[in-house]
């Protein structure tokens, strides 16, 4: 499904990305851990497309097409879902016009017909019922005034309505209640399927008790420097980074 | 950074502009200059009364001891008012009973502007008097209006049919004095709209005109008047998109609005003139001055524009509330890119008791453009309890433009409450790339984001008419993206 080699990335002439290796299966959960100003979230906007990072080696196949050639857009329509670590606000455009764009978007890439308004109307309910989002927050302008948490939900309810093959979240977890975390890896684990894969960034072991993962990696530095399978988050709630750090800088 | 964000920018804001063609009909013009034998030609080819003739003559002799305004925040290119033809007319002026009849290279120019100027715009309930040029082509639905005593005619018709209702109101409104461009239209202008109502009547369907610019070197001087009677209701809409050309094209337009007693007159424009290349090159230069005064007691105006075209833009309309409860209102939506300068706005002058006012200005700077926003709310002394509320915002699609708002407050009254709000914000391109994350392009993003900044002013258009305005916001500032 997604298939990373040798990436290296950079903003500002400022190594990020510094040969990223990494594949992913259909079906998989991959945890992606690691120290602040490791390059989590960066490689999660390179991979969507951001075009503030300038790839300057490497290459990214997803669903065997070359994905850094394509719009951030058409990422997005093959099958690609962001949950941002910072949600955006975008004030003046409501939660239900964006999302019927963005669902209808989709539609267009696979040729299909846009959907109706009571389709429509139908799938917002189910979705919301699903992540348990409170009706207020989609009757409003996307994430505008919404809370740290609001927003977070938000993001896996657009996930949950836009069913991607490959969801990348981003620190999803922080910023949620106890019970908003339980929900929302609820929500993410009821998306599962065979075909479908997912990367959770995440500095706790927590939220990888609900969303177990296949495979835990640490980037340290713009690389993957260690990977295991669930337990090695176990060890690194114990231990930290530091036995990481010294094992790779020797 | 900023390089980068301008780079997406431009992007979204290189969209050609889509209605960049012209029509070839055969035109009948006349020299170029501004004479008074010229002014004599004008009248005498449109067979006009002495009166018209008279009232043309006297504006010339005030427009040529007027200078051009240079107080508003643009930078306008010395203009050659010597090297302007003012008058064009079709040749072929068909007297049309249906669209079959119309010149068939004609109906292609509206079809690609998806102006139904057919069955569609009849079974939608509008009567069109669509203007090519000067000279007024066709005029629909005049027998459901006539039975109504509703006049809907070109101003032309008006001058020789109307001739009483013209003398007792054009130029009431707008004077030949009052500016530069207004002294020059009364002198020179060639056609436009005219549009009575009668005591107590409610016009059944909106009114609409489409102008275009379409010859070579041609001044526009539109002339349009509107007079609602006591008690009676007119909304009027009006549209424009025109042919790309090379070189500046000067237009400027009056529209004169009077409401007697408990009268109301909603009036839409849509103005997409051509707003010159990437390179601020060629586009129209539009001076306007409309303006409506509420005459009676509880009367009504209410001005909404979307303006999306011209190089230049100069118009601010206005309302002279004079009626004790009069209200007058305006919304604009105005939208510059690329080297396009607007500096538009409102005036709203209560003369009378309990009067009120209502500004809603948005305007959309991208590119290198540069738009302003230029009110005036004034108090007379005796305006007891006016009322006034502003509120002017700006939106910046990069960091090139520019976004200005000049409030001029004159209030001779205490009772008086005024207030005036204002915001500016920014398209991010954080923002754009959230919306590209979830499948939208770049230019629907900005569609988006702009028809949601706009929606309160785009909401007074009728239905229609607001669906072709969001397509014109569209097209001006999204155009089509890589
Ligand atoms: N726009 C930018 N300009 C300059 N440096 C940046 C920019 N964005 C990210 N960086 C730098 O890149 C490095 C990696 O940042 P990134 O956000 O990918 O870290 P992270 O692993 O997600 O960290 P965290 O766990 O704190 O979220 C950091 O040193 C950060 O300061
Ligand atoms: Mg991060």
């Amino acid at each position: 499904m997604l298939v990373i080699k040798d990436l290296h990335a950079k903003i500002e002439d400022k190594e990020i990305l510094r040969g990223i290796n990494l594949e992913v299966k259909p079906g998989e959960v991959h945890a992606i851990m690691g120290p602040n100003g490791a390059g989590k979230s960066t490689l999660s906007s390179v991979l969507a497309g951001n075009e503030k990072f300038e790839v300057s080696e490497g290459s990214v196949s997803f669903n065997d097409k070359e994905l850094l050639e394509l719009s951030p857009e058409d990422r997005a329509r093959e099958g690609l879902f962001l949950s941002f670590q910072y949600p955006i606000e975008i004030p003046g455009v409501s939660m239900v016009n964006f999302m019927r764009t963005a669902v209808n978007e989709h539609r267009k890439y696979r040729g299909e017909d846009p959907i109706s308004a009571s389709e429509f109307l139908k799938l917002m309910r189910d979705k919301k019922k699903l992540v348990e989002i409170d009706s207020n927050l989609t009757n409003r302008s996307v994430n505008e005034g919404f809370s740290g948490g609001e927003k977070k939900k938000n993001e896996i309810f657009q996930m949950a309505m836009l069913e991607p093959k490959l969801a990348i979240l981003d620190e999803t977890d922080s910023g949620l209640d106890i019970d908003a975390l339980r929900v929302v890896a609820n929500g993410v684990n009821k998306l599962k399927s065979p075909e479908r894969s997912t990367i959770v960034i995440t500095h706790y072991q927590r939220l990888l008790d609900y969303i177990v993962p296949d495979y835990v990696h640490v980037l340290y530095k713009g690389r993957i420097v260690k990977s295991a399978g669930k337990e090695l988050a176990l060890e690194l709630e114990e231990k930290g980074y530091d036995w990481i750090k010294k094992e790779f800088e020797d | 950074m900023a390089e980068d964000q301008n780079k997406i920018l431009d992007e979204v804001t290189g969209g050609e502009y889509k209605y960049g063609f012209y029509t070839d009909i055969e035109m009948d013009t006349i020299p170029k200059g501004l004479t008074e034998d010229v002014i004599r030609m004008i009248s005498a080819k449109k067979n006009e009364p002495e009166y018209m003739l008279e009232f043309r003559l006297k504006a010339f002799e005030k427009w040529q001891k007027m200078e051009m305004p240079d107080w508003a925040h643009l930078n306008i290119p010395e203009i050659d008012f010597q090297d302007i033809i003012y008058y064009a007319a079709p040749k072929k002026k068909p007297q049309l009973e249906s669209m079959d009849d119309v010149d068939p290279e004609l109906r292609a120019t509206f079809d690609k502007l998806g102006i139904p100027l057919d069955e569609q715009k009849i079974l939608s309930g509008v009567a069109v008097d669509a203007v090519i040029d000067s000279v007024s082509v066709k005029t629909t639905f005049k027998e459901t209006l006539a039975e109504k005593g509703i006049i809907f005619c070109s101003i032309s018709e008006a001058v020789h049919e109307f001739p009483d209702l013209v003398k007792k109101y054009l130029g009431t409104v707008v004077t030949d004095s009052d500016n530069f461009f207004a002294a020059l239209n009364s002198a020179v202008f060639t056609d436009g709209s005219f549009v009575y109502i009668p005591k107590g009547v409610r016009c059944p369907m909106e009114l609409s005109t489409y102008f275009r610019i379409n010859a070579m070197n041609t001044g526009q001087f539109e002339r349009t008047l509107i007079v609602a009677d006591d008690d009676s209701y007119v909304s009027y809409l009006e549209g424009c998109t025109a042919p790309q050309r090379d070189e500046n094209q000067l237009h400027a337009a009056i529209v004169e609005i009077v409401a007697n007693e408990r009268a109301e007159v909603k009036y839409s424009t849509v103005q997409n003139w051509y707003p010159g290349d990437k390179e601020g090159k060629g586009g129209i230069y539009n001076f306007v001055t409309k303006r409506a005064i509420c005459k009676g007691d509880y009367s009504k105006v209410s001005w909404t524009q979307v303006e999306t075209g011209s190089a230049i833009t100069w118009k601010y309309p206005s309302c002279i509330l004079q009626g004790d409860h009069s209200v007058g209102e305006f919304y604009s939506v105005a939208v510059t890119n690329n080297y396009q300068q607007a500096d538009t706005g409102t005036k709203m002058i209560h003369l009378g008791k309990n009067t009120r006012s209502l500004i809603v200005s948005k305007g959309v700077s991208a590119g290198k453009s540069q738009n302003s926003y230029r009110g005036l709310v004034k108090v007379s002394k005796r305006a007891d309890n006016a009322r006034n509320f502003s509120q002017c915002d700006s939106l910046l699609l990069g960091d090139r433009c520019g976004a200005h708002t000049f409030p001029y407050l004159e209030i001779a009254n205490n009772s008086a409450k005024v207030e005036h709000e204002a915001t500016t914000s920014k398209i991010g391109e954080d923002q754009i790339f959230y919306c590209n994350q979830r499948g939208l392009s770049t230019e629907d993003a900005v569609g988006l984001i702009v028809n949601g900044y706009v929606k309160e002013v785009i909401n007074q258009l009728p239905m229609e008419f607001a669906v072709e305005a969001q397509k014109l916001l569209q097209i001006s500032l999204e155009g089509s993206v890589g």
